[in-house]
């Protein structure tokens, strides 16, 4: 059976949950095979092991982790000449999809992102479903040329564990000097909120304008459910959350459980980054909001009294 | 300083985009366009950065690709002050994918580039239509320069170009020597309104019309057939089911926790 490389998102090899649900539909298509680049194999082996992963490609150099992009499609590049796989599997993060195009430049292969599901099809060709349009259109997709390269929207699958042979690869290669002009000189990480990451939650708690900039109503309901706090791009605007928070087209694209907007219109921007979550809540003092032709279940009320009054009821009930 | 800017022109996302039924391609035709609103931020820093630089040699071209309508997103861009269009229209590139889009960028970034050297490509960091956000990765892997994208800061001096780009986990510094890609976010500036003056002048403002055959690129290499992925089939997204709405009378809060009670979130 043929290979599917599938690029490990981690930060120094604590696997992210979108890697396992990659692994889980390459299963589906083939043989999984991770690509581990940059340091922390050891702590990587044993969750990659865990999600059916076969083998372990890895590239532990800071010639590729000191740069943007470029390095970590030329590792990639030089797997898909190597092993010849069916498709390659990369999660749809901005840098993700920086990868995937520069792969299918180098590979003279098509590209598809942002699926939402992903079927073999016959003669091992992949299939792919897309939502575009903010959520308007689902598209079906296959690629014509060369090896499949399909980045996938977090939250798309649920990772399903079973056991990988998980065996090391290690991949010796130097890194040409043309993929190594963005230098990257400088990082900050962002302050631990303590909450799940906004593109992985299962529950997303958004706030916007109608906050007035106070989002501590829309914080206490969100841990009441250990959700992530998400913001309108209004509310980002006015400079009450922060950018990395923002939901929509210009900010994170999410697609999870259960999806609550709070003293949000629902503008187009807004609905393009959250219109494929499973079910959706809002409430909001308008009953005219756009927001409500979208959901499953609205309040029209101020969020200052239904949101405490909700998080009361659900801290009751967990007991 | 001497800085192209790709833009593309999109279907207005008010305006109920769709695709053609006939070959399930983006609708261009039937649909009201304009200049993709991200596009104006890639724009407004390049003024920034050719007005600091000064010069009677410092520009800024801007460069489409798209049907004889896309003319009206270099119409709007030298209304905002850029300088030239370069317009690439042909009937082959109907139904370019990404792949296609950045050959033909980049051939016309080079014959731009050729009787005039170019410091700086400027994107936006996706399209409002596509959203696939991967032009500037492709055009720079095809360019041989150094991808400096999704900057939401950007300085440019002595040779080199720094951003400052916002991950899901850190925020980096970049820095890369020019000529560079560098797209930008919508944070890194407020774009400027066409001023009347602005108006005015943009009618005078030169515009080439390329065509395949002037890049040297084969048709059969673009458009649908060249397309390396294939739209199979569309439909519409079936408006979703009415959900109960609530008129908090005192009880919204308990009702709404109901409601996640009921459906197993708590």
């Amino acid at each position: 059976m043929a290979e599917i490389l599938v690029l490990v998102d981690h930060i120094d090899g604590a696997v992210r949950k979108t890697t396992f649900e990659l692994l889980t539909i390459a299963r589906r298509l083939g043989e999984p095979s991770a690509v581990l680049v940059g340091g922390g194999f050891d702590v990587a082996k044993e969750a990659l092991a865990q999600y059916g992963a076969e083998k372990i490609y890895r590239v532990d150099s800071a010639e590729v982790t000191d740069y943007l992009v470029a390095p970590t499609a030329e590792v990639l590049a030089s797997l898909v000449a190597s092993a010849a796989p069916a498709a390659v599997l990369i999660s749809s993060s901005p840098e993700g999809k920086e990868i995937a195009a520069r792969l299918a430049i180098k590979t003279g292969s098509g590209l598809i992102t942002d699926a939402v599901d992903v079927q073999p099809g016959e003669a091992g060709t992949v299939h792919t479903t897309q939502s575009v349009f903010a959520g308007g259109y689902m598209v079906q997709a296959t690629v014509t040329r060369g090896t499949p390269i399909v980045t996938v929207k977090p939250n798309s699958i649920a990772p399903e564990a079973v056991s990988g042979a998980a065996v090391d690869q290690l991949v010796e290669m130097s890194i040409s000097a043309s993929a190594k002009t963005a230098r990257i000189t400088d990082s900050q990480p962002r302050a631990a909120s303590g909450r799940p990451e906004l593109t992985e939650a299962a529950i997303v708690v958004s706030g916007g304008r109608g906050t007035a900039g106070d989002f501590s109503k829309v914080e206490e309901f969100a841990d009441s459910l250990g959700a992530a706090v998400g913001a309108s791009r209004a509310a980002v605007d006015a400079g009450w959350y922060p950018h990395s928070s923002q939901v929509g087209q210009t900010g994170k694209e999410v697609s999870p459980q259960l999806y609550v907007a709070a003293g949000i219109s629902g503008a187009i921007q807004h609905r393009a980054g959250m219109q494929t979550s499973k079910t959706i809540i809002a409430v909001n003092k308008d009953e005219e909001a756009p927001i409500f032709e979208l959901v499953d279940f609205g309040v029209v009320g101020d969020l200052f009294t239904v949101l405490p009054q909700a998080t009361k009821a659900v801290n009751a009930a967990k007991g | 300083m001497n800085i192209v800017v790709c833009v593309k022109y999109v279907p207005d996302a008010q305006s109920d985009p769709t695709f053609s039924e006939s070959d399930n391609t983006t609708d261009r035709l039937g649909v009201d366009g304009l200049l993709s609103e991200l596009d104006e931020y890639a724009i407004e820093a390049g003024l920034k950065l050719v007005e600091a630089a000064g010069g009677d040699d410092s520009m800024v071209t801007v460069l489409t690709v798209g049907p004889d309508k896309a003319a009206d997103a270099i119409k709007k861009s030298l209304q905002m002050g850029a300088h030239a269009g370069v317009h690439i229209n042909d009937e082959a590139i109907h139904g370019s994918d990404a792949v296609a889009t950045s050959l033909i960028l980049a051939e016309a970034v080079k014959k731009i580039g050729s009787s005039h050297e170019t410091d700086l490509i400027l994107t936006g960091m996706t399209s409002t239509d596509g959203t696939m956000g991967v032009v500037p990765a492709m055009l720079a892997e095809r360019l041989g320069l150094p991808q400096v994208t999704l900057a939401s800061e950007l300085t440019v001096a002595g040779g080199t170009a720094t951003i400052r780009r916002d991950g899901d986990l850190a925020s980096v510094t970049i820095t890369a020597s020019l000529p560079a890609v560098v797209s930008v976010t919508d944070q890194i500036n407020e774009p400027r309104y066409p001023s009347f003056k602005g108006i005015m002048a943009a009618k005078k403002k030169p515009v080439q019309t390329w065509s395949l055959a002037d890049l040297g690129i084969d048709p059969g290499t673009v458009g649908l057939a060249g397309a390396w992925t294939k739209v199979e089939s569309f439909a519409k997204r079936p408006p979703r089911a009415v959900g109960q709405i609530v008129t908090d009378e005192g009880e919204g809060g308990t009702k709404l926790a109901e409601f996640l009670s009921a459906q197993k979130f708590i």
